[in-house]
């Protein structure tokens, strides 16, 4: 169980209210996505929940214990790939072991992380620097890279969005498989409505100014997902529905 | 393969094969565009003395300078007193620069990682590097002597600063998401610094390098003119004050070998340990 109570951040520098009273459970092994207008706090949000920066009022809690500051158990990945580029991929996906547990500790999870690699596509490239990476092989990579300390939870700001359409759709299906294989919570940012309906168990519409969530959809549709599923009834009927409701918010 | 008619490409009368050709000037080689540009300048020079527009004096013919360009080198290769000049001034440039090195990493890790080296260290260096630093010559010979360490202390002294202010630059280079990548996974702040910000910060670092070597070359050769010693500034300021142009000439020739040795040995370290980062080059030297 993963919930946010009463969570509320103002940033003190300006006194932004960037999110205001959001409240959410999160059971173990659900996908949420979050879908809401730029600047209406989604990473702030996901900040507070990884721990990256403190709530101004009320409370984080995973697992009965509640969250202050980053934590083993939750990984995060953010529209940039970051990784560093005097590392090769491999090095790169240890990194996190590295850091935490040291460099003996890392040399013994190349195994581990070579067949993450694979998992994803890159069995190729664990030894290549960034540079020569694509895109799209990048991400792969920092998924590996947050999956590689076996974290319980999956934080996600906007992932994809930088990929093409082709590589995102690709993206998503091996996402959802790597969710489902480790019964990972996850809970994913994004701008695109399809990829939210396509990937979540339930989407939160958020409002801006203050930030909050106006709106909550259960999507219902059945497990494993499939590209197909977009040209059905239900998915149609659910991405017009939530695009219904951020129109009347006004924006998008 | 279909027989229709549309589908040329791959037949061989079909194929259209063109290239591109660069402009004359940007398909001439390295050796022989410098060559024509020294040949070119050369060739005006000796125009200019030639006509005798200006006083053998104040501008020597290029021959005349060859002349002692060669009795110079010959000189330097044989164990002379300019060699032991040249000597002198290659130790001040060395020890200067690793000593600028050195403090201005230093400084410039203690302004950039710290708010305490942003808010109080940093204006005071910025208030010592608007002071015209020449004019310290005469305290550090004062202080350390007429020998070598006053050269390396006025050289190092200039030099300092453009390290200090590119480190502390540097450490700012990291993005706010890999500052919370290494937030996400538990980093110190010292493995961030060390993991993280310096390497981002590396080629940052390197420029201020760069601006150092030349920095201390001048810094050693101004020492060596207030100064005295033994150094190739003392060389020039002698040569000089006896209207010895041409040696005036041929020695700030061979300085200026030195100059380019320290910073090609820069840039050669920048090319070997910043791999990851293709400096923007310009004329192959970064
Ligand atoms: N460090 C900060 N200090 C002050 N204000 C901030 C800070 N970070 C974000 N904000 C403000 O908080 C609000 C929410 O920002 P946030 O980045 O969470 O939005 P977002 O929903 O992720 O937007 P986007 O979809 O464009 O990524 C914005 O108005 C932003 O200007
Ligand atoms: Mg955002």
């Amino acid at each position: 169980m993963y919930s946010i109570e009463r969570l509320t951040k103002v940033y003190s520098r300006n006194q932004l209210r960037a999110i205001d009273d959001v409240n959410l459970v999160l059971g173990r092994g659900e996908f949420a996505s979050v879908i809401g207008p730029s600047g209406c706090g989604k990473s702030t949000l996901l900040k507070v929940m990884a721990g990256l920066i403190p709530p101004t009022s009320g409370r984080v809690v995973l697992e009965q214990q509640p969250v202050m500051g980053p934590r083993a158990d939750i990984g995060m990945m953010f529209q940039q790939a970051t990784l560093l580029p005097w590392k090769t991929t491999i090095e790169n996906v240890v990194l996190p072991i590295e850091v935490r547990r040291g460099r003996a500790a890392a040399r013994d999870a190349t195994a581990r992380a070579r067949e993450l690699l694979e998992l994803v596509g890159l069995g190729e490239a664990t030894d290549v620097y960034p540079g020569e990476l694509s895109g799209g092989m990048a991400q792969r990579a920092a998924i590996c890279r947050m999956l590689i300390t076996n974290p319980a939870v999956l934080l996600l700001d906007e992932p994809f969005s930088a990929l093409d359409e082709l590589t995102r759709d690709f993206m998503n299906m091996e996402f959802q498989r790597i969710c489902m294989e480790r019964h990972a919570t996850a809970f994913l940012v994004t701008h695109s409505i399809p990829e939210a309906v396509i990937l979540s168990d339930r989407i939160y519409v958020m409002q801006a100014n203050p930030g909050r969530i106006a709106d909550v959809v259960e999507i219902g549709l059945p497990r494993p997902r499939t590209l197909d599923m977009i040209n059905t009834a239900r998915f149609g009927e659910v991405v017009s529905q939530i695009r219904a409701k951020l129109d009347r918010e006004g924006f998008l | 393969m279909p027989t229709g008619d549309t589908l040329q490409a791959s037949s061989g009368t079909g194929d259209t094969v063109w290239v591109e050709r660069d402009p004359f000037i940007d398909r001439i080689p390295r050796p022989i565009a410098i060559s024509i540009l020294v040949f070119g300048v050369v060739a005006l020079w000796w125009i200019v003395t030639r006509l005798a527009i200006v006083s053998p004096i104040i501008l020597p013919s290029p021959a005349e300078t060859g002349a002692d360009l060669v009795f110079v080198g010959s000189n330097l290769t044989s164990g002379g007193y300019v060699l032991d000049a040249f000597i002198t001034t290659t130790l001040t440039v060395i020890y200067a620069f690793l000593i600028a090195v050195g403090l201005g990493f230093c400084l410039g890790t203690l302004v950039g990682e710290t708010k305490f080296g942003e808010r109080a260290v940093m204006p005071i260096l910025v208030a010592i590097d608007t002071m015209p630093k020449v004019a310290f010559a005469p305290l550090f010979i004062a202080w350390l002597g007429f020998g070598i360490s006053s050269k390396v202390a006025l050289a190092a002294f200039i030099a300092t600063f453009p390290v200090v202010v590119s480190t502390a630059a540097g450490l700012y280079a990291a993005t706010e998401n890999e500052r919370f990548l290494f937030k996400s996974m538990g980093a110190s702040r010292l493995q961030t610094l060390i993991r993280l910000k310096l390497p981002t910060g590396l080629p940052y670092v390197f420029t201020g390098l760069k601006i150092a070597a030349v920095g201390v070359m001048a810094g050693a050769i101004t020492g060596e003119f207030l100064g005295g010693g033994k150094g190739v500034g003392a060389l020039i300021r002698v040569s000089a004050s006896q209207l010895d142009t041409p040696r005036v000439f041929s020695l700030i020739i061979y300085l200026s070998f030195l100059g380019l040795a320290m910073f090609m040995f820069v840039v050669w370290v920048q090319r070997t340990f910043v791999f990851w980062n293709k400096p923007d080059k310009i004329g192959g030297v970064g």
